[in-house]
């Protein structure tokens, strides 16, 4: 979930604890691994460890990519018609580190034993997720905006503590991402700043933009974990092996506080009656988040779910041809060149 | 044909000269020259080397976890191999 | 403009446009530029489409890289372009609020989106053709113009790599992808010819020392385009009935109106605003 973990549609037990395999391996690595894990050492690829652990991390990290991949939708959707040349390469600069992103987090997930090709054979049938913020439409430019804004934003709370991360591919990864994440949400602002400076038509392109993602980037962190919610889920047990650093109720603490403020600047509301300073607390109160909309996104009904995917789907079978004339001819080359070895 | 997967490369870069070329991640592409065009689309967009190289991943011989203490324990008490081992009298200069 | 006194009893709609010398260069070299620009800025429109549609995530990559490149020299040379015109249009302003008989660019790069086959024909010629002018404007007179060809002539030696990496592998791989390639040399066929056509802004900047005439680059570029395609063991299409032609004078395809349309319409929509 764009770097979070969770709505996983395996049928893999939530506890690791339950498998027997667990339990196995237990008794041979895990004080090893235990050690690594408690010094706050990484865990590197041919390192034994859980397979629990190793299927979490599979599961995240592929969503994880899946994520950048298809979220190279919603904003490649307007590098065509971007209203300044400026805007335009910073656009198309932007989706295109989203594919790097991907690919620098497939290869951390291949380091765990499972092929690309795999993960996204499980994307294209539905089998992993990818954040359910892309399913929703970005219908005007400042849409645009408010994705670096609100979501790379969310993304990057997200993202920093997982440099932390105890799986070392992932961290380097993450680092990697993180650095070159930095522009993503500063340039989402400029764009807002910009509309919010001017004409009328603009700022209220801005302002219709900011209602329309303020939630679903609310619900980005993911369900209520922390206090009674913490025994469901695995962020307990996520955060006992170092994968998770913070819950998601803090990222999103954090991230209400951060960004608040800096709605303020830009001149706009948010859609949340109950937003209000707490003075007690040293946060900002935010109402309740529809948590039944996030799940119905999740499984399918938000509007681009089905187009999402049919695009990810058609780009790779209209590739198949040129993927399998490149495999050919490098078969050829390899025996061209054995011949000539013989010759 | 059944569809082929291509192969996985792990990418090395040299940041800049004087320095070792390091590992920075993996691609997949169907040949060695793809390999290095794609390397440098993915892992040198924003200036971060002066050369690359890319290498097969099965080509790859590791040593293993289990190794480990076979293979890097044994190091552990050979401390003279290090310069601070040595004592020498404090005004003799150049060592 | 002409002060003379019987231009007044002209019809405007009859009389040939009338320019004192000097106008009469900036105006050519203006154009000279736009052509130059237009080329670049418009098939990194086409390139922009191909993002999220590649045939794998690292083609994404190397798209997306080829097209950031050509954006960055559209910039340049509109930016340089409304510099030498002197009436204080920027890029935006010549990139979004010109019309289409106002654009100089070959057909070639207007034309929609094909399959990976027929782009990569398309950017084998259009690159080929992009190394031999740019390494020749290295030596413009104007300064801008030749710092700019200095930087695009590195651009383009890659991405003409990239293009002939793919054809030989698309046209020695399997017995499908040699059809298709073959299909995509075909279908660019009748566009290519217009890259090298000398058209009067060319004319005068070759005279000038500003520019080349694109007639002398095409040995060099059919040289390189047929040792690819011998090397990939396709053949070069045979000469098409109807070639493209007119697009550096500003007559284009039905193609460019949509491609405008698209490009434009946000910053026409919202006239004078700042994006």
């Amino acid at each position: 979930m764009y770097g979070n973990d969770f709505g996983h549609s395996d049928d893999a037990p939530l506890n690791a604890a339950e498998t027997e395999d667990y339990a196995s391996v237990l008794e041979e690595h895990m004080a090893y691994f235990d050690r690594l894990v408690q010094d706050d050492q990484r865990i590197e690829p041919r390192d034994a460890m859980p397979d629990a652990y190793r299927q979490t991390l599979i599961r995240q990290i592929a969503q994880h990519a899946h994520s950048e991949i298809i979220g190279m939708q919603p904003e490649g959707n307007w590098i065509t018609r971007a209203p300044s040349l400026r805007r335009k390469a910073i656009l198309m600069a932007k989706v295109q580190d989203e594919a790097g992103h991907g690919l620098y987090l497939y290869s951390a997930a291949e380091t765990l034993g499972v092929d690309r090709s795999e993960l996204l054979d499980k994307l294209h049938s539905g089998r992993q997720k990818y954040s359910s913020i892309f399913n929703y439409p970005t219908l005007t430019w400042a849409d645009v905006g408010a994705i670096g804004w609100l979501v790379d934003g969310a993304a990057i709370m997200n993202q920093v503590p997982l440099c932390r991360c105890s799986y070392g591919p992932y961290a380097r990864a993450m680092i990697r991402v993180c650095k070159e994440e930095s522009f993503h949400q500063r340039q989402g602002f400029e764009l807002l700043w910009t509309l919010s400076q001017g004409t009328d038509a603009q700022r209220a392109m801005l302002q219709d933009a900011a209602d329309r993602w303020w939630w679903p980037a609310l619900m980005m962190f993911g369900p209520p974990d922390s206090g009674e919610k913490a025994k469901e889920g695995h962020t307990a047990q996520s955060m006992a092996w170092g994968i998770k650093r913070f819950t998601n109720d803090d990222l999103r603490q954090r991230f209400v506080d951060m960004t608040v403020p800096q709605a303020i600047k830009l001149g706009i509301t948010l859609p949340d009656p109950d937003l209000r300073w707490n003075e007690e607390r040293g946060h900002w109160d935010f109402g309740e988040i529809d948590w039944d909309e996030f799940w119905r996104v999740l499984k399918g009904d938000g509007p681009c779910n089905a187009q999402r995917i049919a695009t990810r789907v058609t780009a790779h079978e209209e590739g198949a041809w040129v993927r399998e004339a490149a495999a050919a001819y490098a078969d050829k080359q390899a025996a061209r060149s054995a011949e000539g070895a013989v010759a | 044909m059944t569809a082929p997967t291509w192969p996985l490369w792990e990418v090395f870069v040299r940041a800049r000269r004087g320095l070792s070329h390091v590992h920075v991640g993996s691609l997949h592409a169907p040949d060695a020259q793809m390999a290095l065009r794609n390397a440098r689309d993915l892992y040198t967009r924003r200036q971060e080397g002066v050369s690359l190289w890319v290498v097969a991943s099965d080509d790859i011989t590791a040593s293993s976890p289990e190794e480990r203490d076979s293979f890097f324990d044994p190091a552990a008490d050979k401390v003279y191999r290090h310069p601070t081992f040595y004592e020498v009298p404090e005004d003799v200069e150049y060592l | 403009m002409s002060t003379s006194a019987d231009a007044t009893h002209l019809d405007a709609a009859v009389a040939a446009p009338r320019h004192t010398p000097e106008t009469d260069a900036t105006t050519l070299h203006v154009r000279y530029l736009l052509s130059l620009g237009d080329d670049a800025l418009v098939y990194a429109q086409r390139l922009g489409e191909w993002l999220t549609h590649a045939p794998q995530i690292e083609e994404d990559m190397a798209l997306g890289n080829v097209g950031l490149d050509l954006l960055g020299q559209a910039r340049s040379l509109l930016t340089r372009a409304g510099e030498v015109e002197g009436g204080g249009r920027d890029e935006d302003a010549l990139a979004m609020l010109r019309d289409e008989r106002e654009f100089r660019n070959v057909q070639l790069v207007e034309q929609p989106r094909g399959d990976f086959a027929v782009e990569m024909a398309r950017m084998l010629w259009f690159a080929s053709y992009q190394c031999e002018l740019w390494s020749q404007l290295t030596s413009s007179a104007d300064e801008t113009l030749a710092g700019i060809a200095g930087k695009a002539v590195k651009e383009a030696v890659y991405h003409r790599d990239h293009a002939t990496q793919w054809v030989l592998r698309l046209g020695d791989g399997t017995e499908v992808s040699r059809e298709r390639m073959q299909a995509g040399l075909e279908a660019v066929h009748p566009y290519v010819a217009e890259l090298g056509e000398d058209h009067e802004a060319a004319r005068w900047a070759a005279e000038q020392g500003v520019g080349v005439l694109p007639s002398s680059l095409t040995d060099a570029v059919n040289a390189h385009v047929s040792a690819v395609l011998e090397q990939a063991t396709l053949t070069m299409p045979d000469a098409p009935r109807w070639h493209a032609r007119g697009g550096r004078e500003g007559v284009h395809s039905e193609a460019m109106g949509y491609l405008l349309a698209e490009m434009q319409h946000i910053a026409r929509s919202h006239p004078g605003a700042t994006w």
